[in-house]
């Protein structure tokens, strides 16, 4: 029973919720980039930007978009078990990025470079951390996705909430290639 | 384990000062006599099915007008202590407040009456009205907006807790650092303040998201954008300014959080920080706020001054774009905020002069009204006058405000109680008017029965009158250099701040006659029932179901075929009958509030540094998300 009304609601609010979680990064990476000189002796963002490192996140990342792309289409033509795997290929490669990451800002924090260091290492930890957040809600909520779709297969229900979970998922990526390259790139060449 | 337990939370933090105690003593008495009363006459089951767990948007709407009524008599009884307090503490008297805790009232007072009161009566007239204009069933999402709603709620115990245990933030309703930061402000109130703050702004978020996707996707067949009733649209650009203010100040409100939590660097003075960059970040979020407040207020202007001048609405489409053009700049003139700051004469001349810009679209839609009532047969009902009296004291209030962007005259008034005239002006002349008129205006399509004519007209009257004693003192004190938040002032000052205090309590009685009104109204509501569902020969779909309206609103969908779509039913008859079809309502549940009081356990957790019941709170969300996403039936069909 579904109600005729709400069928194409939720796609347009969750891209409506996009748009105000854009404004929230916007909010970061302004203050990011006011903060970013604000270093105050201790280590600046070209000496803690390890590229191939980076590089490494960033492809686990993207591909990470990709596969989720190749499980819609897998739902859309009603292949369950393709569904699944492509999902789980999408969380293990989110879950590389995100034990990246944890490794990365452990290192800074064992190194002496924690968040409470420098008003930058405050902006650098909380833009990326963030983002990282969003991350890991996104891989509970695909661990949900897949339960939904081991237990009712790839309905209309089913599929609204991969449309959904791969929109945010894309979305992710997106700011993480505005990371990748204000912070990252910039940062390796700015000084 | 004790400390994973309870934090930094210790039996000294239930001991307060005698003024304080009896603060105390007042929420948990009330707290006690709800429970008791629902107990007593055995209502907690139908608390609990009919309203606590129901998604139904008109009774969440009702929630939301209960809400802002409790926490404006909070706020008003700060406002009063504040009064009281300014008129005696002079020459040597310390008053009976001391300074920090007269902070604390301060903060509390406008914290309170923008995020608790002005936010959730706007909400609750939304709510219930903007599904009804647009012809529609429900809203969008109704599961979301039972959570929005009690976030708000969960947001306004906090800072109801914040009096019982412990104190509440002193550093004025914005919590500008370095003062907020934890080498200032070491006790618990600016975390009471984040974290009640977060949750609601969360829930506020949400809304406007609900509201924004109802808006565009629910309208009845036939409305096309340009014949929404105005406060549709008003309520449409409000929601965009959320979507678009309020990730804002989340971020603000985090970063504060960052600071004094984990001891980040943003906002510090040490270490690299920079304070300017919250008030910046702020007043980003903080001017489209008081945007977000108003645009609903004119919105409902525009609905009764046409029914009342029995006319219709003059220049609809250039209302339209007024309302627009206020929205896109309203995000252009934060740094008005701020002329003192030093950011240079440019940067002060474009914030001056976007200021006064905006005083142009706001005149459009003044003179509409104005227009709209020329050569009206106009009915001076109780709405009629908060309309009337919005017009009189809001232009002044303009004014003033125009007066204010000019950075030159800025700097002399500054921080100065002309400013806080100016803004109460506003909020109370503009705002809290605009609901008022809205409230008396709708009321007998919410309850079935109209409120009582001459106890509204009374308070309308003492409302006027005791605003202007209140406030039009202080314009005249801001130019004597009386500054904001003083707890003692100078002796020259005493006999202004003694009529604001008369002023005050003139307010006080208008308060009383409000409340008065609703027992009065209640009580003889058998002589003022609303039997046609159209008791003031409205011209908008809301008036064209029954009052209240059954669950389902509309029996039919309406089909529309232009502006005043229920004036154009009635002149022209109905043009299309449509045949009855099944409908479709959600299912009660409790998860909303669960998820939210599970939040309210999370925040109190932060607030003093219990972790268990934070990460146990956090934990309880996630879980309840996903026990919801697996419910299978959340609607339910009536059918033909």
């Amino acid at each position: 029973m579904i109600n005729p009304h709400t069928k194409d609601k939720n796609t347009f609010g969750f891209w409506v919720y996009i748009m105000s979680d854009c404004v929230l990064f916007a909010g970061l990476f302004a203050t990011y980039f006011v903060l970013q000189g604000a270093t105050f002796g201790a280590s600046t963002i070209d000496e803690i930007v390890d590229l191939p490192f980076v590089l490494v996140e960033t492809i686990l990342l993207l591909t990470s978009s990709f596969t989720i792309g190749l499980a819609l289409l897998a739902a859309r033509s009603g292949k369950k078990n393709l569904t699944l795997s492509f999902l789980l290929l999408t969380f293990l490669l989110g879950l590389g990025f995100l034990g990246m990451e944890v490794f990365e800002f452990m290192k800074l924090v064992g190194e002496g470079s924690g968040p409470g260091r420098s008003a930058f290492l405050s902006a650098f930890f909380t833009l990326l951390g963030t983002h990282g957040l969003h991350v890991f809600l996104g891989l509970i909520w695909m661990l949900a996705v897949m339960a939904h779709v081991m237990l009712r297969g790839v309905g209309e229900k089913t599929l609204s909430k991969i449309m959904c979970l791969s929109l945010f998922w894309h979305f992710l990526d997106i700011i993480w290639i505005f990371i990748f390259t204000l912070v990252y790139l910039m940062g390796a060449l700015a000084f | 384990m004790i400390e994973l337990l309870f934090g930094k939370l210790t039996l000294d933090a239930f001991v307060h000062g005698p003024v304080e105690t009896g603060a105390q003593l007042l929420v948990i008495v009330s707290a006690l006599t709800v429970i008791g009363l629902l107990t007593y006459f055995k209502k907690w089951k139908w608390l609990y099915r009919e309203w606590l767990t129901s998604l139904d948007h008109k009774k969440i709407g009702i929630m939301y007008l209960i809400l802002s009524g409790v926490m404006l008599l909070r706020g008003a009884m700060d406002a009063f202590m504040m009064r009281a307090q300014q008129a005696v503490a002079v020459g040597g008297n310390p008053g009976y407040l001391d300074p920090a805790h007269y902070s604390q009232i301060f903060s509390a007072h406008g914290v309170i009456m923008i995020f608790f009161v002005a936010m959730p009566f706007m909400f609750g007239l939304i709510n219930y009205m903007v599904p009804l204009q647009l012809g529609a069933r429900d809203v969008a999402y109704p599961f979301l907006n039972s959570m929005s709603f009690w976030f708000t709620v969960v947001g306004a115990m906090l800072i109801n807790a914040s009096l019982v245990v412990g104190e509440f933030a002193g550093t004025g309703w914005l919590a500008y650092p370095p003062l907020s930061e934890l080498q200032y402000s070491p006790g618990v109130g600016v975390d009471y303040y984040i974290w009640a703050l977060q949750i609601a702004g969360v829930g506020t978020l949400i809304s406007g998201i609900n509201f924004l996707v109802t808006i565009l996707k629910m309208r009845a067949p036939g409305m096309k954008l340009m014949y929404m009733p105005i406060f549709s649209w008003t309520t449409l650009v409000s929601m965009v300014l959320v979507i678009f203010a309020f990730p804002i100040l989340t971020v603000t409100l985090a970063l504060l959080g960052l600071d004094r939590t984990l001891g980040m660097h943003f906002f510090t003075t040490d270490l690299g920080g920079n304070a300017m960059m919250y008030i910046n970040l702020i007043w980003a979020w903080g001017h489209p706020e008081v945007y977000i407040l108003i645009l609903p207020a004119f919105g409902i202007f525009s609905e009764l001054v046409p029914v009342f001048a029995q006319k219709r609405l003059f220049g609809y489409v250039s209302m339209v774009v007024a309302t627009v053009l206020i929205g896109i700049l309203s995000f252009m003139v934060w740094g008005h905020h701020f002329f003192t700051m030093g950011a240079g004469a440019n940067v002060n001349a474009f914030f001056g002069i976007m200021t006064m810009v905006i005083a142009i679209p706001t005149g459009v839609k003044v003179f509409n009204w104005l227009f709209t009532m020329f050569r009206g047969r106009i009915i001076f009902k109780t709405p009629m006058l908060w309309f009337m009296g919005f017009v009189t004291t809001f232009i002044l209030g303009g004014m003033t405000g125009v007066l204010l962007s000019v950075p030159g005259i800025n700097f002399e008034l500054h921080n100065s109680l002309f400013l806080v005239a100016h803004f109460h002006n506003m909020i109370i002349g503009g705002v809290l008017f605009g609901y008022f008129a809205g409230l008396a205006y709708w009321f007998p399509k919410m309850f079935g029965y109209k409120l009582n004519e001459r106890l509204g007209k009374y308070a309308f009257w003492s409302w006027i009158l005791g605003f202007l004693l209140a406030f039009i003192p202080l314009y005249i004190l801001g130019f004597m250099g009386a500054t904001r938040r003083l707890s003692v002032i100078e002796p020259a000052w005493q006999p202004l701040f003694i009529v604001a205090a008369v002023g005050a309590c003139i307010i006080a009685l208008a308060l009383f006659l409000q409340l008065l009104q609703l027992v009065v109204s209640y009580k003889d509501r058998k002589k003022n029932l609303d039997v046609t569902g159209d008791p003031w020969n409205g011209r908008t779909l809301e008036w064209a179901t029954s009052s209240p309206p059954p669950i389902y609103n509309f029996a039919r969908i309406p089909q529309v075929i232009g502006r005043d779509a229920f004036w154009l039913m009635k002149k022209e008859g109905e043009q299309i009958k449509k045949e009855f079809e099944d409908i479709h309502l959600p299912n009660n549940t409790p998860i909303g509030l669960a998820i939210a009081v599970c939040a309210g356990l999370f925040g109190f957790g932060m607030v003093w540094h219990m972790w268990l019941l934070a990460v146990l709170g956090l934990i309880a969300i996630v879980a309840l998300v996903i026990i919801r996403s697996f419910e299978h039936e959340t609607e339910y069909e009536i059918k033909v």
